[in-house]
């Protein structure tokens, strides 16, 4: 038995901390909140209001812009389609919101932090650990203090799905960043680039490509966190799943699966087309 | 004054170089350094001056701290002791914005692997020093477009650097650094990647540039031979410190020690020495009589092109200086030392 006088009452500390926030800083929580649900909410109401063509024509043209390839467009207009004929395509709107505004939160937060990394060494040790915790604690944990922070519903849902998938991109803009040639490095110095020349003119553009896939996983990471959202009060498929699962209705909760399955695949080879579009630069004029 | 002066410039690499560069100032090698303090000596108290509009070349193997030298030149790397100046003007006290303003203006830079920027085509390639200046899209166009002209790569201009050989891309790299108009090119052994008929392609064209634009080069490279074809003038480096500077032919005829003399045992003297170094001078009182006028060579022709001459001539053949008048003569005597190795032995 370890000696109970060796015990350390971080927990206590923690729940003294989170009190102390609360209290201090309840109202300015509670402004972001705010703002962020204002967003939300009018993403929201525009994917649910617009008919369910439009959207598919808009699916259809991300997409080709993004592949120039029509049987992609063909299979993911498809796959939205099939949501659809599941009676889930008002679900599958807000998932969809939901996971737009996480993913672009994940990404204003997340390229920024991962250039900062790429430029300083010290920043990279401590965010590495940080960034390890925030992928590998139980979503459940930090879910309690976003409660408290912002009560129930969709804003503690969003900041949970972006501690979970904000990593990805960040760890990839700076590894991304810190894999461009050195001596292209060296070159544009040479040339007396400044760094801010040096860092929108060669660092970003060569890092896209791996920009790019770190945004890809991160909006893979952000819908399948929708379940675990839809438990604080967050609406859309992963509700129709807690349904499957509270009423043992397993025909409900596969409905609901593999609409979130389909979404998934779209926005997958979506954000695939545009990484290997975004490769493609260097030699555009392929044509392929 | 010359143009550039680089005084006593110590670079240490390390966790601790003030250590590490009493112990060099001291007099204790670049083993004795490393053992002692874990920091390696990357240039031990090199000094040199480099005129204007001299190609001058700095020779080295790998280790011997050339690269690092020439990175001190525009300050990608800074020295942990000594001074740079360029013109009189001090580079080392420049701020960052001096600094840039003067790579910008006054420098540039040809790397070894080419370090053309992937995402851009040959044109924007050429014209990126100007478009770090400010300098508006059709100037700076107006100018990339005559660099890629005159190194051979027109119609070339939207292919990306992936879709180039290695001697194009060079050529890219040789135009991108013109494209400013620098004063001083500086070559990063800008031709050591290049198979050996591209390479001596290259380096003619770097010549017969350089007759026209009369640039102050600094040119690094392994490769002696390349150091006697190009340079005016070559500084051996090893090890970090500086063995020897002169001209071509003093490098060949007397190399300062055993090292140097190893490096030049298997030049091709015919290519580098020439009527004037290896001439018995006339004696001042003497005039010119006796001399044989239909055996005459210029004191600039190459060991190589006066072996017919001399071959086709009974006697000792005449050499003449600039106004054509005789300075000396070469005889069998001279041909066979300067053609052997351990003449001066």
């Amino acid at each position: 038995m370890f000696p109970e006088q060796l015990n350390v009452p971080l927990g206590k500390w923690v729940n003294q901390f989170v009190d102390w926030l609360v209290i201090n800083y309840g109202t300015a929580f509670e402004a972001f909140a705010d703002s962020l649900l204002t967003i939300l909410v009018a993403l929201e109401q525009l994917l649910r209001g617009a008919p369910w063509w439009l959207i598919l024509i808009a699916i259809a043209a991300i997409t080709w812009h993004a592949s120039k390839n029509w049987k992609l467009v063909a299979g993911l207009v498809i796959a939205m389609f099939a949501i659809g004929t599941l009676g889930l395509w008002d679900k599958a709107m807000q998932t969809l919101a939901l996971m737009i505004v996480a993913t672009s939160l994940s990404v204003v937060i997340g390229v920024p932090v991962g250039i900062a990394m790429a430029m300083s060494n010290r920043l990279r040790a401590i965010m590495l650990p940080v960034l390890d915790t925030m992928q590998t604690m139980p979503s459940f944990v930090y879910l309690i203090p976003a409660l408290m922070l912002f009560g129930l519903g969709k804003v503690p849902a969003i900041l949970a799905t972006v501690i979970y998938a904000a990593p990805p991109v960040i760890r990839l803009t700076d590894l991304g960043i810190r894999l461009v040639d050195p001596e292209v490095l060296e070159a544009s110095r040479s040339f007396g680039a400044s760094r801010k020349q040096i860092l929108f003119g060669v660092q970003l553009p060569l890092a896209l490509p791996n920009i790019m896939a770190g945004i890809n996983q991160t909006t893979m990471m952000s819908i399948s966190m929708v379940v675990i959202a839809s438990m604080i009060g967050a609406r859309g498929l992963g509700e129709q799943v807690l349904m499957g699962i509270q009423r043992l209705d397993v025909g409900a909760g596969m409905e609901a699966g593999i609409a979130i399955v389909l979404l998934a695949v779209v926005f997958d080879r979506i954000g695939q087309a545009y990484g290997k579009r975004s490769q493609r630069t260097s030699s555009a004029e392929d044509g392929q | 004054m010359s143009y550039i002066e680089i005084r006593n410039i110590f670079k240490i690499f390390g966790p601790d170089p003030d250590v590490a560069l009493e112990l060099a100032k001291a007099g204790s090698d670049k083993e004795e350094i490393l053992a002692k303090t874990g920091n390696t000596v990357g240039l031990h108290d090199v000094s040199l001056s480099i005129e204007q509009g001299e190609t001058f070349v700095v020779m080295g193997l790998s280790g011997s701290g050339k690269s690092t030298l020439i990175r001190h030149l525009n300050r990608l790397i800074d020295p942990t002791a000594g001074q740079v100046s360029f013109g009189g003007e001090d580079i080392l006290s420049m701020d960052i914005p001096t600094l840039n303003a003067f790579r910008r203006k006054r420098l540039g830079m040809v790397f070894q692997r080419f370090g053309l920027l992937p995402h851009r085509n040959v044109m924007n390639n050429v014209a990126y020093g100007l478009e770090i200046q400010g300098t508006d899209r059709k100037t700076r166009e107006a100018a990339a477009s005559k660099w890629i002209d005159r190194v051979g790569l027109a119609g070339y201009e939207a292919k990306f650097p992936d879709q180039l050989s290695g001697g194009m891309q060079q050529r890219v790299g040789l135009a991108r650094a013109l494209a400013t108009d620098p004063e001083v090119l500086l070559m990063d052994e800008a031709f050591s990647a290049l198979d050996p008929l591209i390479r001596s392609d290259m380096q003619d064209e770097l010549m017969k540039l350089q007759a026209e634009l009369h640039k102050t080069i600094v040119f690094i490279t392994h490769d002696l031979d390349e150091a006697l074809k190009i340079g005016d003038r070559i500084a051996i480096l090893k090890d970090g410190k500086l063995i020897q500077v002169g001209r071509p032919e003093e490098i060949v005829l007397n190399p300062a020690d055993a090292y140097v003399q190893a490096f030049t045992r298997d030049v091709n003297r015919g290519k580098v020495l020439r009527a004037r170094s290896i001439m018995e001078p006339v004696k001042p009182a003497s005039g010119a009589d006796g001399f044989s006028t239909a055996h005459a060579v210029r004191y600039d022709t190459r060991l190589e092109d006066i072996l017919p001459v001399a071959l086709g001539s009974d006697t000792a053949i005449t050499v003449t200086g600039h106004d054509n008048h005789p300075i000396g003569t070469i005889g069998k005597k001279q041909i066979l030392d300067a053609l052997s190795v351990h003449s001066n032995d």
